[in-house]
């Protein structure tokens, strides 16, 4: 197999076909995603929607990938089947060496918990919690004590430059501080990735770029992030960039293309 | 979630919303408050029935000999009715072979009463009175004393002196501002004279226990309080102890039963009147009291518990995304339904609480302004608060298993 390069564009389109090949076993320990032909359909209104038609996707520890594509690519089940919400119709998806395609509701719960940091569009924090209270909940339900919890929670929030604002409500809060209180809660649980959906989609550009800088350092210090969003511009922060069109992976490339150009989808 | 942390969690979210959560306890606190005061008035009636109204009537270690209980369930059958009234009467050579059986240190009094005797004196208007003949041991039976003057003298007892001891009602009627000793007081146009004033005895329900007169057993006035020539009422015995009151009891029928000449397996035709045989007939009325006192309340729980559910269903409904985000953070099934479990449960039972309080005040404010009296049975208000937490769990386990099953993918796409 190959060495460990940076994952540049051509090499991962390499290494993905070399790491699917092996169907049903767990694939080596470097990759943090693995799916291998993952469908999921669904029915509405009497019709089969097939959202996804066959995903082959491979992501490695510390990698920051963007998932683009059109509304109806099928962009958003990808992301709930990685976020482990949602499970495939067939195929497998390994996350972090267990297959996770066929778990159970309480241990998919459980694999969230511990290896998935969800930020949403919406932030989707709890109106009547505080920040501090906010950030708490993932190990509220992986069964931290109430001091540990407090001590943890704290240090996320001034991983994200808010130590001063942790008993402010989010109502309390700008849009951008709220963005940083869900960053935290993602994080304060030390997931494998950290999975974001559309950011930047409620923020004026200059909160947008404040919130990229966050991913950006995060990138940096080693974190897992996939960032599912429609906005080049966004996209054009993380260094891969794979764009789904129709429920398959059109392109999976290098966002330098996003970089340079800064306009277009894929090619 | 530690409980604990659930029950705040639950708390905080109930001070959020405070009216609707208000709304959503009524139910349950109406229920419970009628629980708690129905049962406190049952409860305190009883108490008085047992240490104020029969317990005075009927003196502690004591029993009473008659041909037919005293104190009779309303509710007695013809047939019984008819095989009371066929019974022979206690008669006065009876007395003597009941204290031959008796131990040295025993009370006892023969004892004949009527509660119409008419008293009067030359320039008051008349009363009626309940009027007793019995002897001077019946003052140490019932330990009653007196406020002013002495009870009857062996003598004036074996000679049926005409004399009385008055109760205080009695007194205050007759002689409210002069000192009744030694003053005349006329039963059955005989004068009698005053020779003490007997303590207060208190009242039970609004009924005084004062209105009484006590003359000498042989005095003229037993003609009046029986009939019945030999007739005597009751004899009144009081066992020296409670160990020995039941054996004291036993001789005391064998007695009875060689006087009347049963056989073996021949029923009693007398009775021996405790204090709980007493309070028999109460305990039956008391059960249906209480009954009623446990299903009135059982229909506001009923509703209470009906509107918690619809208000968890709405809470569920309105609290999708929120339950969206919980999973999505890692809640599990159980989490989610714990969560709404505790909640339903932390409202009722904050509904039961209030209940309790509520209908602790109403209990008292009925025993205020009516003579009905109250206690609080510290059993009632475990049963509210345990049912009360019943009702939250019943109620919550519907909504809160539907909260636990939603998709996290439909639940935070809701809005």
């Amino acid at each position: 197999m190959s060495s460990p390069t940076a994952p540049e564009a051509l090499t991962v389109t390499a290494e993905r076909r070399v790491v699917t090949t092996a169907q049903g076993d767990a694939p080596e320990k470097d990759w943090v995603i693995v799916t291998r032909g993952i469908t999921r359909q669904y029915e509405m209104g009497g019709e089969i929607v097939r959202a996804l038609r066959g995903v082959d996707l491979a992501v490695r520890r510390n990698e920051y990938v963007a998932i683009m594509g059109p509304s109806g690519s099928g962009k958003s089940t990808l992301m709930n089947l990685i976020g482990c919400l949602d499970t495939p119709s067939s195929g497998e998806y390994w996350l972090n060496g267990q297959q996770v395609s066929k778990m159970s509701d309480d241990a998919l719960a459980q694999v969230r918990n511990k290896e998935i940091g969800f930020v949403f569009q919406t932030f989707n924090l709890l109106p009547r919690a505080t920040a501090l209270q906010n950030v708490e909940l993932p190990l509220v339900y992986a069964g931290v004590s109430s001091g540990e919890r407090k001590r943890r929670a704290a240090q996320a929030l001034e991983r994200v430059q808010l130590a001063e604002r942790m008993s402010h409500k989010p109502n309390e809060l700008s849009g951008g501080q709220r963005q940083r209180v869900a960053i935290a809660r993602a994080l304060v649980n030390e997931p494998s990735i950290l999975l974001a959906d559309e950011p930047t989609g409620n923020l004026d550009s200059q909160t947008s770029e404040e919130i990229m800088r966050v991913f950006e350092s995060l990138a940096a210090q080693g974190q897992t992030v996939i960032m599912v969003t429609h906005e080049p511009d966004i996209a054009a922060h993380a260094r891969r960039v794979v764009v789904l069109r129709d429920g398959v992976i059109a392109s999976d490339d290098s966002a330098d293309v996003y970089r340079s150009s800064r306009s277009g989808h894929g090619h | 979630m530690p409980l604990f942390e659930a029950v705040l969690l639950a708390l905080q979210t109930i001070r959020t919303q405070k009216l609707k959560s208000f709304f959503t306890m009524l139910g349950v606190c109406i229920g419970v408050t009628f629980l708690i005061a129905v049962v406190s008035i049952v409860e305190g009636m009883s108490e008085y029935m047992e240490n104020d109204l029969v317990g005075k009537l009927i003196a502690v270690n004591t029993f009473e000999v008659r041909s037919r209980p005293n104190f009779t369930p309303g509710n007695m059958s013809e047939e019984t009715w008819r095989e009371f009234q066929r019974r022979p009467r206690i008669m006065e050579q009876d007395i003597a072979p009941i204290a031959a059986a008796l131990p040295p240190e025993a009370l006892w009094a023969p004892m004949s009463s009527d509660g119409n005797i008419a008293a009067t004196t030359l320039t008051g208007r008349p009363k009626a009175v309940q009027a007793y003949n019995t002897t001077r041991t019946y003052f140490d039976i019932k330990k009653m004393g007196v406020t002013s003057g002495r009870v009857f003298s062996p003598q004036e007892d074996a000679m049926g002196s005409l004399v009385v001891v008055i109760g205080k009602d009695v007194k205050d009627h007759f002689f409210e501002n002069v000192d009744p000793i030694g003053r005349e007081l006329r039963l059955g146009n005989l004068p009698y004279t005053v020779i003490g004033v007997a303590e207060s005895q208190g009242s039970a329900l609004g009924q005084s226990f004062d209105k009484f007169i006590v003359a000498p057993f042989a005095s003229p006035l037993r003609r009046l309080t029986n009939r019945q020539r030999g007739v005597v009422d009751a004899v009144m015995v009081k066992s020296p102890t409670e160990a020995i009151m039941n054996a004291t009891m036993a001789d005391v029928g064998e007695v009875m039963r060689s006087v009347r000449k049963l056989r073996p397996g021949q029923k009693d035709n007398f009775v021996l009147e405790t204090s709980s045989s007493a309070l028999s007939f109460f305990a039956k009325i008391k059960q249906y009291m209480l009954l009623a006192g446990v299903v009135l309340p059982a229909i506001g729980l009923i509703v209470g518990a009906i509107v918690i559910m619809n208000i968890m269903l709405v809470a569920v409904a309105e609290r999708t995304r929120e339950i969206g985000v919980r999973k999505s953070l890692g809640a599990r099934r159980r989490d989610i339904m714990a969560q709404f479990l505790v909640e339903s449960t932390t409202l009722s039972v904050l509904g039961a609480a209030i209940g309790v309080a509520l209908g602790a005040a109403l209990a008292k404010t009925i025993a205020a302004v009516t003579p009905l009296p109250a206690s609080v049975a510290l059993w009632s208000v475990i049963v509210a608060v345990v049912v009360g937490a019943g009702v939250g769990i019943i109620a919550g386990v519907y909504p809160a298993s539907r909260a636990s099953r939603l998709d996290p993918v439909v639940a935070l796409r809701s809005e």
